[in-house]
């Protein structure tokens, strides 16, 4: 029974992650159209535009080889297993033993690199310019990452999330702590730069001067389109997922329970809604950085991050 | 290597059979390194470098073999009084010897089999002459020797040779490049300074310490004064961590090892700068026996200095091998973080999590000993299919040279730290062992550990950059120039070296827990305890209140059964096609040229403009005008580069103020042989006076 409830979670996550993601966008979509007064396409557009795309013809522009075609399904792939392992409904699952914070990062880090490598594969000018900037930014975003996974370990005695989220629920005050907060915050801007939202890039652009994750997939098409969207799609719930879980982890299930189970299925959706519409709204009034200012916003998330480490050390009485 | 064996059982372990196999082995290979250099000298040219390569390769087999058996837990000493006058030869084998010469003999038996196919087809010069042929078996030798030394005077005798092989080696193509032979001049002005030191040092250790022999050192370390073990250190650990490759003596490293032949860059990197490591892990933890703090506050330093100046450096360098000479730089960083670490938590008294780290760190020599040797030969293969280094001109190789692209490839995702690659896993262990290094009481260490977590993870992230630059231009997309349009594949023997350290890569990225039990006998063999960390499947790390599990069979099984769902899911709603060609998208203004593409110079330079203030670019742009008007330009020259500021700043003051002492004492040499007379006897007095005074 209890392996029935840990199965269905780890599928549940998938699932959720799978299929919620092009709701969540086309949500953040809506948000924003609405706030700017239009009236947007509806929450539905990205499933529309991934079944238009999925019934297209298979494309393979000339000189481009292995690594173009497998990156799309190497990212879904990346962030399929990254969504097994991070606790989004349970903590209480088959792979919560391997759930390693680490091995998320880099899972995460692994789709950029291999998308960076498609760019590289086309040969064409804009590829290049999109994989450079997109393994620069993904350079400087690693030290605050890992910082911040220092952090949240310090109290958890492990880089095991199911560990540091069980932790969180059962000692709330780790959250707002100053260590928590500042880690918080600087994991927020992490996010937002390895999901290439405003203000580190602006997901609907496609002009050259600035685009960094759009230049890198600018060939492809069709079905490979619809993964590659589906990818980036994924990748923004999956870490805003992570986000809620290591912040804000209540309702996730910690016992192999249906019902508890099914209150984590609800309260995931309502935490992504909500984060989803303030991500949304801030966007509106923000406005898309110059690239070479953007690792001056890293390097302010990496200074919160390493203020995160020594306070949670010096405050937590370690020493 | 006996599955249940434990750390506890080591000594239990020296069975009458598996002790006979050391000297046995030692003995052929040492046979067999002398009649690999008799025949390279003798042998005429067409059978001289397949007889040298076996040979070679035997070498290579005899010392690993000597290194398993002692990884499985058997130990060796021996004393040869007559071998060297005066001091005499002492040998012995442990773990710590054992795993450093399990790992050059692995990587000399892959690489003289690639070196077979490699030399073959560079004519009389270069690494088939008859010197290289002829060093060649005795670089290797020495590689694998050089942990077997148990004193003093045989340790210094050995690494002299090694240094001596190698600097041989380097110059094999000295007739091709002017450049080699200024490589050779850093390389042996550096490697003899650092000899020096250490001379220094160990004389200065043996003389306090009551003996030469390592057993000696390590029975009188605890009789000598604390100023004059910080004074060993400090000397012995400049002279290691030069060898390392480590800032900011490392100048002869980016020069070395581009301009060697690429089957001796791939055993410079891949083994000799790991003795650099183990000079120091015997030094500093097994005969010091550990040491106050700031030992290893400033070996963290140096090493999280080495790892990001590395790395940067590497993410500038468009030459192919220079870059890979620069990611050694890095790598050797990083476990000098993992070594500081683990004598760090020891000097605070925490030994199970100074094992950790320790294990961290030698896990880490191993992998990117694999990975690096096979990067080197792949870069080599590039070299003599096309000619090229730099990358800016190579390009498209991927379907021309398909075997050599794909262990590129293989290495490089080891290289980058990510998983599914053996560099992650290591790089793994070493945060694993850092992040919980918290628990150790210190301000300093409360200040350190982040940091070095900080450095790890940028050298990684930046890593990452430069490995999809290496591969992405250098292999991807379409060839830049005529040599790289005509590239053949490399030849069967090459692809067979090759293929072995992919193995070995692959290996050591599924089933890290192979070497568990020996990794364990190493950390163990400077009186550390077993860590435990790897072991079975996987990398577990369970101190008194941290826990932490890896399994990388299981990442990868995951991310086959994501990858079948993220292929299959798709085809189950399209409609099935066949994959259609199409015209890369042009703006409507003709195909695009490879001359559009991005280059190795073109994909750094966001990372060289966030990085400016350390790198220090220069630029150079010299606008000519035509003869008739100012405003009219017939040519605009433009020159970019990015120096190795250390070296700017650091060598060259030292350099001209060498040069203009020079120049400054010529006048004290007039020519007159009545001064030189008086300076005899000026000198004299001075020495009997100081002697009469002083003394």
């Amino acid at each position: 029974m209890s392996t029935a409830v840990g199965y269905t979670a780890v599928a549940g996550q998938i699932v959720v992650v799978g299929a919620g993601a092009p709701l969540l966008t086309g949500w953040m979509r809506q948000v924003r159209a609405r706030l700017e007064g239009r009236a947007g396409a509806g929450v539905l557009q990205p499933w529309r535009d991934a079944r238009k795309l999925l019934r297209k013809e298979p494309i393979s522009p000339v000189g481009t080889g292995p690594a173009f075609r497998t990156a799309p399904a190497l990212l879904v792939a990346t962030t399929v297993v990254a969504a097994a392992l991070v606790p989004l409904l349970s903590t209480d699952t088959p792979v919560s033993g391997h759930a390693d914070l680490i091995v998320v990062v880099a899972l995460i880090a692994l789709g950029t690199l291999v998308l960076a490598l498609a760019g590289l594969d086309t040969g064409t000018a804009f590829g290049g310019m999109g994989a450079s900037r997109e393994m620069t930014v993904a350079a400087l975003v690693e030290p605050t990452i890992l910082l911040s996974v220092f952090a949240l370990s310090i109290p958890a005695g492990t880089t095991n999330i199911p560990a540091i989220v069980h932790g969180a629920v059962d000692e709330p005050a780790r959250l707002a702590s100053p260590a928590g907060l500042l880690a918080t915050a600087a994991l927020a801007v992490a996010v937002l730069a390895e999901t290439g939202r405003i203000p580190v890039d602006n997901p609907s652009t496609h002009l050259e001067l600035t685009m960094i994750h759009e230049a890198m997939v600018l060939e492809y098409a069709g079905p490979d389109l619809a993964l590659v969207e589906l990818g980036a799609q994924m990748r923004l719930t999956l870490l805003l997922g992570l986000l809620s879980s290591l912040f804000v982890p209540w309702g996730i299930a910690t016992s192999p329970s249906w019902a508890a189970l099914a209150v984590a299925l609800v309260l995931f959706a309502a935490k992504l809604t909500l984060l989803g519409a303030v991500l949304a709204a801030a966007e509106v009034f923000w406005a898309k950085v110059r690239l070479f200012r953007v690792p001056e916003l890293l390097a302010g998330s990496f200074l919160l991050a390493l203020l995160a480490v020594t306070a949670s050390y010096f405050l937590s009485g370690a020493s | 290597m006996p599955a249940g064996a434990s750390g506890d059982h080591r000594r239990a372990a020296e069975s009458d059979g598996a002790v006979s196999v050391i000297p046995a082995a030692l003995a052929t290979a040492t046979a067999l390194g002398g009649a690999g250099a008799l025949a390279g000298c003798s042998l005429p040219r067409g059978m001289r470098i397949p007889v040298v390569g076996a040979l070679t390769a035997g070498v290579g087999v005899g010392g690993g073999a000597v290194g398993v058996a002692a990884l499985g837990g058997s130990r060796w000493a021996a004393a040869l009084p007559g071998v060297l006058p005066l001091a005499g030869t002492h040998l012995a084998v442990d773990a710590l010897a054992g795993l450093f010469m399990a790992i050059a003999g692995a990587v000399v038996a892959a690489v003289a089999v690639y070196g077979i196919g490699y030399a073959a087809g560079h004519g009389p010069h270069g690494l088939g002459s008859r010197t290289a042929q002829a060093v060649l078996p005795l670089f290797a030798l020495t590689l694998v020797l050089v942990p077997v030394a148990a004193s003093v005077s045989t340790f210094l005798v050995l690494w002299e040779l090694m240094a001596l092989a190698s600097l041989l080696l380097v110059l094999a193509e000295h007739r091709e490049r002017a450049s080699v032979r200024q490589a050779g001049v850093w390389y042996a002005v550096m490697t003899h300074l650092g000899l020096v030191l250490l001379l220094i040092g160990f004389a200065l250790f043996a003389a306090q310490a009551g003996g030469e022999t390592f057993a000696a050192l390590r029975a009188g370390a605890h009789t000598v004064s604390p100023m004059v073990r910080g004074l060993v250190f400090v000397l012995v650990a400049a002279a290691f961590t030069s060898k390392a490759g480590a800032v900011p003596l490392h100048a002869w490293l980016p020069r070395a090892h581009p301009e060697a032949p690429s089957p001796v860059s791939a055993l410079m990197s891949a083994a000799m700068v790991n003795l650099g490591i183990y000079g120091l892990v015997r030094t500093g933890l097994d005969l010091l026996g550990g040491g106050p703090a700031w030992w290893w506050l400033g070996l963290m330093a140096t090493g999280g200095a080495s790892a990001v100046y590395g790395i940067l450096q590497a993410a500038m360098a468009s030459d192919l091998k220079r870059l890979l000479a620069y990611s050694t730089s890095e790598n050797m960083g990083l476990v000098l973080i993992g070594v500081g670490a683990s004598g760090l938590f020891a000097a605070y008294g925490d030994r199970p999590l100074a094992a950790l780290a320790l294990a961290a760190a030698l896990l880490h020599v191993v992998n990117h000993a694999a990975f690096k040797a096979l990067l080197f030969c792949a870069a080599g293969s590039v070299l003599r299919a096309t000619g090229l280094r730099d990358l800016d001109r190579l390009g498209g190789l991927r379907p021309r040279m398909p075997v050599t692209a794909g262990l590129f490839a293989l290495a490089a995702l080891g290289a980058v730290a990510l998983p599914p690659g053996n560099g992650f896993i290591s790089e793994w262990l070493l945060l694993q062992s850092l992040i919980h290094g918290l628990a150790v009481p210190g301000v300093a260490v409360a200040v350190v550990l982040p940091l070095s977590v900080a450095l790890i993870a940028l050298s990684a992230g930046i890593a990452a950059a430069v490995f999809v630059k290496a591969l992405g231009v250098g292999f991807f997309a379409r060839p830049r120039s005529e040599q790289a349009a005509d590239a053949k594949e490399a030849p069967p023997l090459m692809l067979a070296g090759m293929g072995l350290l992919g193995a070995g890569c692959a290996a050591l990225a599924l089933v890290p827990g192979l070497l568990g039990d020996g990794l364990d006998r190493a950390v163990g063999a400077v009186g550390l305890p077993g860590s435990g960390a790897v072991a079975g499947g996987g990398l577990k790390v369970r101190l008194a209140d941290v826990s932490a599990t890896l399994s990388p069979l299981w990442v990868v099984a995951a991310l086959t059964a994501a990858l079948l769902l993220a292929v299959g899911l798709p085809r189950l709603y399209g409609r099935r096609r066949r994959r259609a060609n199409a015209r890369l998208w042009d703006c409507g203004g003709g195909a695009p040229t490879p001359r559009m593409a991005y280059t190795a110079t073109s994909f750094a330079e966001p990372l060289q403009r966030v990085f400016d203030d350390v790198l220090a670019p220069e630029q150079d742009v010299n606008v000519t005008p035509v003869r008739e008007s100012a405003y009219l330009v017939e040519r605009v020259r433009f020159q970019h580069r990015v120096p190795d500021r250390i070296e700017h700043r650091l060598y060259e003051p030292v350099l001209r103020a060498l040069a203009g002492a020079g120049q400054a004492s010529r006048r004290l040499a007039g020519g007159s042989v009545h001064l030189y007379l008086g300076y005899g006897f000026v000198g004299l007095v001075v020495l009997l006076l100081i002697l009469a005074v002083g003394w």
